[in-house]
């Protein structure tokens, strides 16, 4: 539904434009004020994660239609080394870059779908969904 | 884009103005580190009102400003964490353990207040009690 933004990402501030974009998307959807940071949260941490382990990816924004609910669709992805164990990376606290360890854990709590498949050494892609609370 | 950081007594005031890169971040916590030493600070306020979003990176680096002025003397403070943004923040699961937030910038200065007047009185030897 709708069209779809791309958006590439190869430097923090694309980062920045990635979750302003996809905070502005969420509003158009009608998401609550609330709903739209935690989406810009979301797309924050899985921009950042493209930045400091693929180095460059792209992030592409849309809205999605459910039976009569709306919402945004985010979708990552890179050709970067891909995630050897993800079992662990999803793991809360768990970094191998001396971060939090909440990036993709992180925005997995954010999000009402989300699903992540990495082949490594071909790259990672992470597609994520937030739906609108039924008013 | 560059915090600006104003000098108020004995207190050092980030005002963060837009959204920050990583770099921004980055860049902030080492100007405030360095410029409490340069001014001889007992305070830092760090005022997030303009932040849009907190996500891991920007916690870890206000947790890191903070430890790391403590190290140095200072006390740090962060104010103006938006109803939105503690939201999000508690759905993350990202917290400023041992970091003092309050609500807004007067509240930062009398925090602030309080906690270099503790200190000084810490400091100072004790006197007898009683009739001495």
């Amino acid at each position: 539904m709708g069209e779809e933004l791309r958006l590439p990402i190869a430097a923090d501030v694309d980062v920045v434009e990635a979750r302003q974009q996809g905070r502005a998307l969420a509003a158009v959807a009608g998401f609550s004020s609330g709903e739209q940071t935690v989406i810009a949260a979301a797309i924050s941490e899985i921009a950042r994660n493209i930045l400091m382990y693929a180095k460059r990816g792209e992030v592409t924004l849309s809205l999605s239609q459910n039976g009569d609910r709306q919402g945004v669709v985010i979708i990552a992805v890179d050709q970067g080394p891909g995630i050897p164990d993800i079992e662990r990376a999803m793991q809360y606290g768990y970094s191998t870059s001396h971060g939090v360890g909440a990036g993709l854990p992180g925005a997995k709590r954010l999000m009402d779908e989300f699903e992540l498949k990495s082949v490594p050494g071909q790259g990672t892609t992470v597609i994520m969904k937030k739906w609108r609370r039924a008013i | 884009m560059e915090v600006p950081i104003l000098r108020q007594g004995q207190y050092l005031i980030a005002s963060i103005q837009s959204a920050l890169t990583d770099a921004d971040l980055s860049h902030l916590r080492e100007a405030l580190i360095a410029q409490v030493g340069r001014s001889r600070c007992r305070g830092v306020i760090v005022d997030v009102t303009a932040l849009d979003v907190m996500d891991s990176f920007a916690v870890r680096t206000l947790r890191d400003i903070a430890h790391m002025a403590r190290l140095r003397g200072a006390e740090t403070v962060i104010v103006g964490i938006q109803p939105d943004v503690a939201f999000a923040m508690v759905q993350l699961g990202l917290t400023l353990k041992g970091v003092a937030t309050v609500l807004d910038l007067e509240e930062g200065l009398a925090f602030l207040t309080r906690r270099t007047e503790e200190r000084t009185l810490e400091a100072k030897p004790k006197k007898p009690s009683g009739r001495g």
